[in-house]
């Protein structure tokens, strides 16, 4: 049995509380299966416009010039935008965070005299048929001067590489610095220094839903909409505002329904701006909708490091220090996150759930002729997790130990906590039962068994590998002084309002924004169990400036942490205030009051009389009696803002099988562990878990994009581009072991992240188990067959034999 | 231009269409069927799936012509007003989808393996979801919601269910 929970019944009638830990059935799913969802591209606005971009088949090119007149001139077509025509404008976009004060990239929205990457836009076309759009990009001409391209983080940091920007020598954007401790020194007296070089491939996030935006402009209250494909439609808007100059008041952002995010919908795109811009300029709404092959360059990839580590190691495998070299592939403009990720979020995090307290790292944030790279699920801690456990492999594999004992030595142990790392004073990991999760994975995937079968089966032909990771990341960010700290121009707190209506229903308002977590349901668990009413009373509101004030929106597991905590207190403060009415109407003192349940009972004198939370709310409404110092309604906003990120931990292992003659894998089995804090619904946080699972195997097996030299996409589609598909993995059997946070009152860790940041390393630890007989210790990912073939031959070369 | 008529959803429509209208745009830009997604260009994602006379079809490789004199139904035909399908009520108590966006498509592809094989084991399912892709839920409660439905409609006879009888 892979599963470990079963979903509440829809009986037809009201379900009783509490709802906090029980997979109650989620509200988006009759319209999602019904096909009545609210994706940007079903917005059909009247009069709608349609626009296509014209985007730069050259990696690096000056352009010379640019001929719109014949698109100008053909059927339908309402305008025909470049640089020249929106630069007074639109400003360019630079990146939110700016971590260790890097070297800044203002991106044109349209290519201004110069191309730095294929599908750079270079001009936009709004026509009224989406068919009128595409067949006028054939009638513009673009005269380009091509320049030399590079496409490798390593190459473009050389001297003689071709440069992006004059004002950004070697295209090195940041050489980001963590010191701890003393490296140099602790190398000088190990037993022995381990070295690899490990590559984490650039993957694309790919939700199914390809980006769009809808924007139109409305005279009569002299208001900007923009329907975007948002996970957070706050930031949108402050970023829109800004960039177009508008002022944020009049100008709405919606996203409804977003078709998953994974990251890349986090981020801050030219299209954005070009159809607001296009939609006040032409008097009509404006709609873009990404082609699947225009994403692979126009939306953000993820991942794109090459890391050199170095361990320092005492002979029975306790590590000493860590070095690490790392070169991070930005692209070729600083998105969003860009910066932040390979530094903050990677290279400091490295040491994980290990004491390792000599720590030193140097982070190069190169920028290439590629398209930009930003957060994707996870977001630097499965490039770090990645980092540490090819690590501990290594180790365990150079000096003849075990891969568990090494774990186990080098663990922070469960007395050493709150532990900061390598001595950070911005680092603090509260707890992590890193053992205990990696003992139930092992456990869970029948680990002692495997191994004892895995000599008999090679003797039969049969390559059999287990692998396991374990990992500690950080979620929940951040608190806003952190986030100030850190360099990123956003809040780090989530806005919950909550609004009881003079029928005793309610709303929540959530700064959150689902793009399929399900928010719907698990934010209405929380507030119904906090005002103790039915859960069907209660309703959620995301993904509209208009309805929501405000939000920092869904990234870094951080919706149940901070959006749920922020509902959870609301509800709270509304419950307080409910009760000062509620001793009003029932004329007693406060201390003689209780409640629960919905119903408020007087317990002194007046013993037995109740009110009930609607009735209540008709009395709060009416304001007819008000108590002391009271305003009337009910209706709370609250800001929370946390005081510590979060840090869940785990462990993964997974069985392969590998065909030594085609260097095909086979996943036979997948487990999981992990240490979300308290579950709010089980069968989403399952969920997620598979989802991000995949993702992780995805990236370990299939997934790669591939620029050839030129800088040209050789991945252009899904015919090229491997996203795995349902026989291509396996079920995943998952555990949570919960030991709940203090840091927020739900104890909630976030769980969104967690199966992408250990899964990458799960499964090269098991295929390099599998091939551990033919001498290989390690292959980069993707694992496709034709590499791990390669691995196969040369390995067996080099022994002198044949399998 | 040309003249289609095609049967949609049981109502029969006609337009006069461009040849290379795909069937996709027809459905969701003309007739507003929005249900119908597009995920792709390469029709490798199945969100955009259709039934065309009793048989699943990625829409997005059918030309709107193609189609003509045809019986395609959507997404939106499956349901009873809000009264979900067995393949939909098994989707929704098996945490089959997050996003939703893949979900038509794959809705109409189980529907297709079903017809196929009545009885499917995981790894008929499995193969039978090769041409849809999820991004979202990992395949396994897509996989586990099937075998329940799979279950249920074989309980009750199978095809009593008019939704699919298409054939």
């Amino acid at each position: 049995m892979t599963r470990n929970w079963t979903v509440v019944e829809l009986a037809g009638e009201a379900i009783p509380g509490p709802y906090i830990g029980r997979s109650m059935p989620r509200r988006e799913d009759p319209r999602l299966l019904t096909g009545h969802g609210k994706f940007v591209d079903d917005v059909i606005l009247p009069n709608q416009a349609y626009a296509a971009i014209l985007r730069s088949p050259h990696a690096h090119a000056l352009i010379r010039g640019i001929d719109s007149s014949r698109a100008k001139a053909a059927t339908g077509v309402l305008g025909v935008f470049v640089h020249a025509d929106v630069k007074e404008s639109i400003n360019p976009i630079t990146p939110t965070w700016r971590v260790a004060d890097p070297l800044i990239t203002e991106r044109p929205v349209l290519a201004d005299g110069r191309v730095r990457m294929v599908g750079e836009p270079v001009a936009f076309v709004v026509a009224e048929t989406i068919q009128n759009a595409f067949d006028a990009l054939e009638l513009i001409d673009v005269a380009y001067d091509p320049l030399d391209a590079v496409v490798d983080e390593e190459e473009a940091c050389k001297p003689g590489a071709p440069q992006l920007f004059s004002h950004i020598p070697d295209n090195r954007a940041l050489l980001y610095k963590v010191d701890g401790g003393n490296y140099g020194k602790i190398a000088d007296v190990a037993d022995h220094i381990v070295r690899i070089r490990v590559v984490n491939n650039r993957v694309l996030p790919s939700p199914i839903e390809p980006r769009a935006v809808c924007a139109s402009y409305e005279p009569f209250d002299d208001k900007l909409t923009v329907y975007t494909t948002s996970q957070m439609p706050h930031m949108h808007r402050r970023w829109i505002a800004e960039n177009l100059n508008w002022p944020e008041h009049k100008l709405r952002v919606v996203a409804n329904d977003v078709g998953g995010g994974f990251g890349c919908k986090m981020h801050f795109y030219p299209e954005e701006l070009l159809c607001p811009f296009a939609a006040m300029k032409l008097g009509r709404p404006v709609k873009w909708t990404e082609t699947r092959s225009e994403s692979h360059s126009s939306t953000t990839h993820g991942r794109a490091h090459v890391e050199y580590v170095e361990m320092a190691v005492r002979k029975d495998g306790l590590v000493l220090g860590v070095k690490l070299d790392s070169f991070a592939n930005v692209g070729a403009y600083l998105s969003n996150m860009a910066v932040g990720v390979p530094t903050f979020n990677c290279a400091s995090q490295v040491t994980g759930p290990y004491k390792i307290d000599n720590f030193q790292a140097r982070a190069h944030i190169v920028l290439t002729n590629t398209p930009p790279v930003d957060a994707y699920r996870g977001a630097g801690r499965p490039e770090a997790t990645y980092i540490i456990e090819r690590g501990m492999d290594a180790v365990a594999d150079q000096l003849g130990l075990d891969r568990v004992e090494v774990r186990k030595l080098n663990f922070i142990k469960k007395d050493e906590f709150p532990y900061r790392p390598y001595d950070s004073p911005i680092l603090l990991i509260e707890y992590g039962d890193y053992a205990g999760c990696l003992d139930d994975a092992l456990r869970m995937i029948d680990y002692e068994n495997w191994i004892s079968k895995q000599k008999e089966l090679r003797n039969k032909g049969r390559y059999i590998g287990i692998g396991f990771a374990s990992y500690s990341h950080f979620t929940g960010a951040a608190p806003s002084s952190l986030m100030g700290l850190a360099g990123f121009d956003r809040g780090g707190w989530e806005s919950a309002q909550v609004r009881v209506h003079s029928d005793g229903k309610v709303t929540l308002f959530s700064g959150s924004m689902a793009t399929g977590h399900g928010h719907a349901i698990t934010f209405a668990q929380i507030v119904a169990d906090e005002l103790q009413i039915p859960i069907e009373d209660v309703d959620v509101v995301q993904g509209d400036t208009d309805r929501v004030l405000a939000g920092n929106g869904s990234y870094n597991s951080r919706s149940v942490a901070n959006g749920g905590s922020a509902a959870k207190i609301c509800a709270s403060n509304i419950l307080a205030k409910a009760k000062t009415y509620a001793a009003e109407a029932l004329d007693i003192p406060l201390s003689q009051l209780d409640y629960e349940a919905g119903i408020f009972r007087a317990t002194g004198e007046e013993s037995g009389e109740t009110i009930t939370f609607a009735r209540v709310a008709r009395f709060a409404a009416l304001a007819h009696m008000k108590p002391e110092g009271i305003t009337p309604g009910l209706d709370e906003t609250y800001f929370y803002d946390p005081t510590s990120l979060l840090h869940p931990c785990g462990t993964h292992a997974a069985v392969v099988e590998v065909d030594i003659e085609t260097g095909f894998v086979t996943v036979l089995d997948y487990v999981a562990v992990d240490d979300i804090g308290n579950v709010i619904n089980p069968m989403i946080a399952d969920g997620q878990l598979h989802g991000s699972v995949v993702q992780g195997i995805g990236q370990a097996l299939y997934e790669h994009v591939q620029h050839d030299t030129a800088g040209q996409l050789l991945t252009g589609t899904l015919l090229d581009y491997a996203l795995p598909k349902a026989d291509q993995v396996c079920a995943i059997k998952s555990e949570f072991r919960v030991n709940p946070t203090s840091h927020n009152p739900l104890g909630a860790k976030g769980v969104g992240e967690a199966g992408c940041v250990p899964g990458p390393p799960t499964i090269v630890s098991a295929v390099c188990d599998a091939l551990k007989p033919l001498g290989i210790s390690h292959i980069d990912m993707p694992m496709t067959p034709p590499r791990i073939w390669t691995a196969i031959q040369h390995a067996v070369s080099n022994q002198g034999g044949s399998t | 231009m040309q003249e289609v008529q095609i049967t949609v959803n049981g109502l029969d429509r006609s337009a006069n269409v461009e040849p290379r209208e795909l069937l996709v745009h027809f459905l969701r830009d003309r007739l507003r069927l929005t249900g119908t997604h597009v995920g792709c260009d390469t029709s490798q994602c199945g969100a955009c799936a259709v039934n065309i006379d009793g048989k699943a079809a990625k829409s997005c490789t059918v030309l709107t012509v193609q189609a003509n004199r045809s019986r395609v139904d959507t997404i939106e035909s499956y349901a009873q007003g809000m009264r979900l399908d067995v393949v939909q009520k098994a989707f929704q108590a098996h945490h089959a989808l997050q996003c939703g966006f893949c979900t038509p498509g794959m809705i109409i592809a189980v529907h297709e393996i079903l017809r196929r094989t009545p009885d499917p084991t995981e790894e008929n399912i499995r193969h039978g979801l090769h041409g849809n892709l999820c991004r979202c839920t990992g395949y396994q409660n897509i996989v586990e919601s099937v075998k329940t439905a799979a279950a249920e409609l074989r309980s009750k006879g199978n095809r009593d269910d008019a939704q699919l009888d298409r054939s």
